[in-house]
């Protein structure tokens, strides 16, 4: 993509005001997302749709349509099969051995966008010979980006990127394996699918729905301001059965006392956590 | 040439040195990271265009050689004074009013990730006129907006003599752009930086 296409910044006040109409007519709750980020999407967005700021605060009050593009626009979906793959490297020598031990191994991949990490993450059980016994559920607050993660379809430009990753993970032959090739594009084959479900899930206002063995959070919490963090981290600390692991980003340090009590470090440089305590 | 008074005035009050660059500018950072001060009091951010998955270690060979403290930037990490900061591979860096920096995973900005346009402007938006931004070789014209963002804001903008550059496209297109205040030697911008 070409330049940064933003602007000018919008203020503080323009931003509480937008904030404010989002939360009372459409219910969603963007007061503790990471100011920087939030106002480069909200200019990108002005950009795009060629909106002042005053055409989209109306077009959100009166066109009950516009606002799942919205949402789709403001929260960042861009993700990737295999992304840092130390991390896919850590998880196989430091997780997998224990994961193993488990009847039963249920994942959340929260805020898991178009699927690629789910889906890079069934890769990574089928080849550790453990998919009959595991189910991912993937989770994100975007409909339209799940509709693509069920489809588990994407683009060759994107598959090259993605095997490129691959190649680094030390995962036996290639990417491509695990796809069927079409023109443009390739398909995750049937069988990873099987055992992955997609649903819709705020981690803002929403509940946990069933005990992990694993959840994985990557490059959501950059978007989150540290006490929405905290709260979340809550979330996922009672939804890790005891021992769960828990992966975040790795640029996502935890920098809380009370985190440090609740989790034991895994891998430092790769952000896994293990629950401890009760 | 002489460095006028002017510039020295405005770097000496400075609050944030910005250095961004790309292609051919890994040297010239490399030894400016080596020569400034451990008592410099100043914030630096350096951004640097790099490939996801190379480990090319710069943060390490970086802190080797530092006499500052340096470290690569993690998400909501403090912002402080005389401390040099690197931006992650694969990730943007933002910086927020609270003094902090925030990191984003979006679209890649003319192919780079970190993008320097991206940590600039955004620096611009917080820190404004107390900062010191240059903006040296590079293959592409990513940094270009950002140090024009920077000038309209009141912050000291230099570019590379394109002359000076292994590769020229990255501050010529600031210049074209008229997004730097002054352009610089090589020996001119270290002449500064010492300081």
């Amino acid at each position: 993509m070409k330049g940064t296409g933003t602007k000018d910044a919008i203020t503080g006040t323009e931003l509480n005001e937008l904030i404010d109409i989002v939360k009372k007519i459409h219910g969603f709750d963007f007061s503790d997302y990471t100011e920087a980020s939030f106002k480069r999407r909200l200019s990108r967005i002005m950009m795009l749709k060629k909106l002042e700021f005053y055409d989209l605060k109306h077009i959100l009050v009166n066109d009950p349509g516009f606002f799942q593009e919205f949402l789709e626009e403001i929260t960042v979906n861009v993700t990737e099969m295999f992304r840092d793959p130390a991390f896919y490297k850590a998880l196989r020598s430091q997780v997998v051995p224990y994961l193993s031990t488990y009847q039963h191994i249920k994942v959340w991949c929260a805020g898991c966008s178009s699927g690629e990490e789910v889906y890079s993450l069934a890769i990574l059980l089928n080849e550790e010979k453990l998919s009959k016994k595991s189910f991912i559920y993937g989770t994100d607050i975007n409909t339209g980006v799940l509709n693509e993660a069920r489809k588990g379809i994407y683009s060759l430009r994107k598959i090259k990127s993605y095997a490129e990753n691959y190649l680094f993970t030390g995962l036996p032959g290639s990417l491509t394996d695990h796809f069927t090739m079409m023109y443009d594009a390739a398909a995750i084959h049937s069988e990873l699918k099987q055992n992955t479900l997609f649903s819709v899930h705020n981690l803002i206002s929403d509940t946990g729905f069933n005990e992990f063995q694993m959840i994985s959070c990557r490059n959501v919490f950059i978007y989150f301001e540290t006490e929405l963090q905290y709260k979340i981290l809550d979330l996922f600390y009672r939804s890790l059965c005891p021992l769960g692991y828990l992966c975040l980003g790795n640029k996502e340090t935890i920098r809380s006392e009370a985190f440090r009590k609740k989790f034991k470090v895994i891998n430092q440089k790769e952000n896994i956590y293990q629950k401890i305590g009760s | 040439m002489a460095l006028d008074d002017e510039i020295k005035k405005r770097w000496a009050q400075s609050r944030i040195l910005l250095l961004g660059g790309s292609a051919g500018a890994f040297k010239l950072l490399f030894r400016l990271v080596k020569i400034l001060p451990v008592n410099l009091n100043k914030t630096v951010i350096i951004v640097i265009h790099r490939k996801k998955n190379f480990f090319s270690e710069i943060e390490k060979l970086f802190a080797e050689n530092s006499r500052m403290l340096l470290q690569e930037i993690s998400d909501k990490e403090p912002i402080k004074g005389n401390t040099i900061y690197i931006a992650p591979a694969n990730y943007h860096t933002l910086v927020e009013n609270e003094g902090f920096f925030s990191l984003d995973v979006s679209d890649a900005v003319w192919y780079s990730k970190p993008s320097i346009d991206v940590t600039f402007e955004s620096v611009a938006e917080v820190y404004k006129g107390q900062v010191t931004a240059v903006l040296f070789s590079g293959a592409n014209q990513d940094g270009a907006e950002g140090l024009l963002k920077l000038r309209q804001k009141g912050a000291l903008t230099i570019a590379q003599y394109p002359g000076d550059a292994e590769m020229a496209e990255m501050p010529q297109a600031a210049i074209d752009m008229h997004a730097a205040e002054y352009i610089l030697r090589t020996t001119e911008i270290f002449e500064l930086l010492e300081l």
